[in-house]
């Protein structure tokens, strides 16, 4: 009866050097107060610098997200007071921002939907407070850190072409993946470099109208982004079910309790006198600057992903685990210079390598094991050298030291035994050893194979090839 | 003559020919301050015991280098909305009473490399908001020529102080004629440079895009030293030009022959006080006398200046002031149980009647259902003010006015009358309107008060005006005279 439409407000913190209008460092983690200057404290007469490499990022983003980019725009003050702003203003664009008219493709159960992205601006980060109760007006005191103050964002505006919470987290894990290829942000929402709030509202399916939608904030994972959307979509259901009408207002997703509550509404909304920033000259992005931005443009997730069906003949789902981070997609390709099949190594990659990182919450980057290692243990199995079984133990030592996977199984003398002449000793041995499990087989009980190949492994601490372990006990038997 | 009565110019000579000493130059303008600023109070601080420290360094290493810069050892004094680093910047403002700025202005980067001599802070209307220095929150100044009027404003403190000898030069700021108004009624010299030609960088922003820093001098060649010191592009000021400075002192000596001067009559309306008009319209025989074409023009939109820039001002202060909060620095409200009470006491107590006063107007005219009536209307305005003065630079190379429709009026007269303070600023305003350099240069009395001649000129082209000025006074007689501050 009801049709949901979401649209996305996503803020980026861009990985420059130094803010949007000083030259302070934006590392992350530093102690308070450290990252600061005259200029992103707002002291008295003090003015603003742009950063280059922020235009270039945001258009960057822009060109990625198939956005017109604005030959002419220029920065707006939005005006307001706040203990996190220290010039009582923020600057921003408003009603020329430098990229417009965008899409994101997001695949729903069958198709590709496009999502329209209406405009990509740039602004400056506010600071961050720390308020001693749970709100400031909760607080006897509340302290404030100006670090993150000056820290340059892109502000990604989708139209409200959403229609669920699932296209909503598609939507954004898109535009997550593209925006680390291009490489301008690490994204990551628990360090607040990726910031997400949703307007959300339902209407009559089939009605043209949008209904009043509310805005959702204190979005900090992906999985509260689905929670908050769906318990939204419940909310307002119910009202309008009871024949009330929804406030248009914002709301605050609180995650302990699982529900959004009210932050403000739209009659207490700020008025932000936007206008000019005087201290600021336009923007001119020429069509040659433009040119030498769309080079620099990475191979996209989508692009990626169709070579990899294409050229490697991988099935789609395994394109679609590789290509999500672009860290991993790059740690395949190194991986095939030297082990030259890639379903092989996608499957390794995809149970063996995913399975630890996600365990130590580690970032391919930060992994130990080089794509190098990994094939030449691959190349290992292929060769016979060890079993796939001890392979795994051999992966999960390699994890855990960086190690060689020769220097391992040396150490360790985990070579696989493919001695013929050595095996079939062993074999005989086991045979002998167990006349109740070869009565069985003759029986045809298939299982005293499997029981006497569990004994050969055990004796050859699983060393044993497994595929001429079974050949050799099969033409024993026979012999016997 | 007393040291502290000469100019740059003459200073100079006497240092480079070690007639004299940097700290003897120093201690005689200090004594002069001790003398008569308790009758003008121009100053807010004097930095005396620096000074002579700075002043004795500059002997030391005056002995043993040739070269000097223009202004080595030349003491001056700044107007208190420019940071100094470890000093107190008040904006003569209660909410920045003991606000010690951590960094220096670009201006006094560029003077302290030139090892010019710090003398102190000078008053001004609080914010550079007013035509008086009445404005200010902790004192007036007093005109030097008459203590019972105004020096004008809002860079009172900085005229008065040259006027009374009480320094070399000063800077001063100018937003709608907060350097020249005050230079004409003191009997100084006041340039406004270029918009983007002086780095705004450490000036307590009034309004963005109008402020301009600039020198008041007691001569027409002291303010091209000067102009040339602090003048130039700043990485940390976006809007200043990437321009060569030119060499303005030698410029000054090229005469002024062949001049083609214009006079717009919008500037001669009903209001101006007859003497000052007899007064300037001989400084124009004058100019015509020594070669100048001179010649009636028309700038049609002056009227509108006016009007339009009291919207354009005071929405930009609205904006530029709003970070006065009391949460980082400043003054703020001892009492408050939450956060706008804070906001509120904090600015309430902190800022002067006519600065809630603008920061009002500009809200007003910023806010949501009334900025295409006021705000951007008031920006059209501008550009037609713009377009006059470029079409008028097509036919003349510089245009001549009275800087005041007045000559100084009494202390108290016009504080209770806002509109009619706003009108001291009406022949000023449109060269910050449209981004042009104006000079204010002084051209006679009126019942005993100077008055000044105001000469506007094309963009960047300080030169020109420079030279016309300099053309004039030496011509003259005027810059002889001094007020002897009596009460």
């Amino acid at each position: 009866m009801y049709e949901t439409v979401i649209g996305l407000e996503v803020h980026v913190e861009l990985k420059t050097k130094s803010k949007i209008f000083c030259g302070c460092s934006t590392e992350f983690g530093a102690k308070a107060n450290t990252q600061v200057c005259p200029v992103c404290l707002g002291m008295p007469g003090v003015l603003p610098v742009l950063n280059k490499k922020v235009v270039e990022y945001a258009v960057l983003a822009g060109v990625s997200l198939n956005c017109k980019i604005a030959g002419y725009s220029k920065l707006d003050r939005k005006n307001y007071f706040y203990p996190d702003l220290p010039k009582a203003y923020q600057i921003s664009q408003y009603d020329l921002p430098l990229c417009q008219d965008g899409y994101l493709e997001i695949e729903t159960e069958n198709t590709v939907k496009r999502i329209g992205i209406t405009r990509i601006h740039i602004e400056e980060d506010a600071s961050k407070l720390t308020h001693e109760g749970d709100t400031i007006s909760q607080s006897e005191t509340t302290l404030v850190d100006f670090n993150r103050g000056g820290v340059p964002l892109i502000e990604i505006v989708s139209e409200p072409d959403l229609r669920s919470p699932e296209e909503a987290v598609e939507y954004l894990a898109n535009l997550k993946a593209i925006l680390q290829y291009i490489d301008i942000s690490d994204c990551k929402m628990e360090e607040g470099s990726l910031r997400c709030d949703g307007n959300i509202s339902i209407r009559l399916r089939g009605s043209e109208d949008y209904g009043t939608r509310s805005e959702i904030k204190n979005i900090n994972s992906f999985k509260t982004l689905q929670k908050a959307l769906e318990y939204e979509i419940e909310r307002q259901k119910n009202l309008l079910n009871a024949g009330e009408r929804i406030i248009q207002e914002t709301r605050t997703w609180d995650d302990g309790r699982g529900i959004t509550l009210p932050l403000r509404s739209k009659e207490e909304a700020h008025d932000y006198r936007y206008f000019p920033e005087p201290d600021l000259v336009s923007i001119k992005v020429d069509n040659k600057w433009l040119d030498r931005i769309k080079l620099s443009l990475p191979e996209l997730p989508e692009a990626k992903r169709a070579r990899f069906i294409e050229t490697f003949g991988l099935p789609v789902y395994d394109a679609e685990v590789l290509t999500k981070d672009k860290g991993l997609a790059q740690y395949f390709e190194e991986g095939l210079k030297t082990y030259n099949n890639p379903k092989k190594l996608s499957n390794w990659i995809m149970a063996d390598f995913l399975r630890l990182l996600n365990v130590e919450q580690m970032p391919v980057s930060k992994s130990l094991v080089k794509p190098e290692q990994m094939a030449e243990l691959l190349n290992m199995i292929e060769k016979g050298i060890i079993s796939g079984k001890i392979a795994k133990d051999v992966f999960e030592n390699m994890f855990k030291t960086g190690k060689d996977p020769y220097e391992i199984v040396k150490e360790q003398g985990l070579g696989q035994i493919s001695d013929e002449n050595k095996l079939k000793e062993i074999i005989d041995k086991v045979i002998v050893n167990n006349p109740k499990s070869v009565e069985d087989y003759f029986a045809g009980k298939e299982k005293a194979l499997g029981y006497m190949v569990g004994q050969i492994m055990k004796e050859t601490k699983g060393q044993a090839n497994p595929q001429l372990v079974n050949t050799i006990l099969k033409s024993s038997l026979k012999i016997n | 003559m007393e040291l502290y009565n000469y100019t740059i110019t003459e200073i100079q000579d006497k240092l480079k020919s070690n007639e004299i000493s940097v700290t003897d130059v120093t201690k005689s303008v200090l004594k002069r301050i001790e003398k008569s600023d308790s009758k003008v109070k121009a100053y807010i601080e004097v930095t005396g015991e620096k000074a002579l420290q700075a002043a004795k360094e500059i002997d030391d290493e005056i002995h043993s280098e040739k070269k000097l810069s223009p202004l080595a050892g030349i003491p001056m004094a700044i107007k208190d909305n420019m940071c100094i680093d470890g000093i107190k910047t008040t904006c003569g403002s209660k909410i920045l009473e003991n606000f010690v700025s951590p960094y220096n202005a670009t201006v006094i980067e560029k003077l302290n490399a030139q090892k010019a001599i710090l003398l102190g802070k000078l008053n001004m209307d609080e914010f550079a908001m007013g035509s008086s220095t009445e404005n200010s929150a902790f004192f007036k100044t007093c005109n030097p020529w008459d203590l019972k009027k105004v020096p004008g404003g809002s860079s009172g403190g900085s005229a008065a102080s040259v006027a009374s000898d009480e320094a070399f030069f000063a800077l001063g700021s100018d937003t709608g004629g907060s350097i020249r108004q005050p230079a004409s009624f003191c009997g100084v010299v006041g340039l406004k440079p270029t918009y983007g030609r002086v780095s705004r960088y450490g000036l307590v922003a009034y309004a963005s895009s109008l402020d301009q820093i600039g020198p008041i001098t007691k001569s027409v060649e002291d303010a091209a030293i000067v102009l040339e010191t602090i003048a130039g592009q700043d990485p940390f000021d976006s809007t200043s030009a990437n321009i060569p400075v030119d060499n303005y002192r030698k410029n000054l000596k090229e005469g002024i022959k062949g001049l083609k001067v214009g006079i717009p009559k919008e500037y001669f309306p009903d209001e101006l006080n007859p003497q000052v008009k007899d007064v300037v319209m001989k400084a124009a025989a004058d100019l015509e006398s020594m070669g100048a074409l001179v010649e009636e023009c028309s700038l049609p939109h002056t009227e509108h200046a006016l009007t339009a820039y009291y919207i354009i001002a005071p929405a930009e202060a609205s904006s530029n002031l709003a970070r006065f909060d009391g949460v980082r620095y400043g003054y703020r409200t001892p009492v408050a149980d939450d956060l706008l009470t804070m906001y509120r006491k904090t600015r309430q107590e902190g800022f002067g009647t006519e600065v809630k006063r603008r920061i009002i107007m500009g809200t007003y005219v910023l806010s949501s259902g009334y900025y295409d009536a006021y705000y951007l209307r008031a920006l059209k305005v501008r550009t037609l003010v713009k377009n006059d003065l470029n079409k008028a630079f097509q036919k003349y190379d510089c245009l001549l006015t009275p800087t005041s429709p007045t000559v100084a009026f009494n202390l108290g007269e016009k504080i209770n009358d806002p509109l009619s303070m706003y009108l001291a600023d009406l022949f000023t305003i449109p060269a910050n309107m449209a981004g042009i350099p104006a000079i204010s240069v002084p051209c006679g009395f009126s019942n005993g008060l100077p008055v000044g001649l105001q000469l506007m000129g094309k963009p960047f082209d300080e030169s020109t005006i420079l030279k016309a000025a300099y053309a004039y006074e030496q011509n003259n007689s005027w810059y002889k005279s001094k007020p002897s501050i009596e009460d």
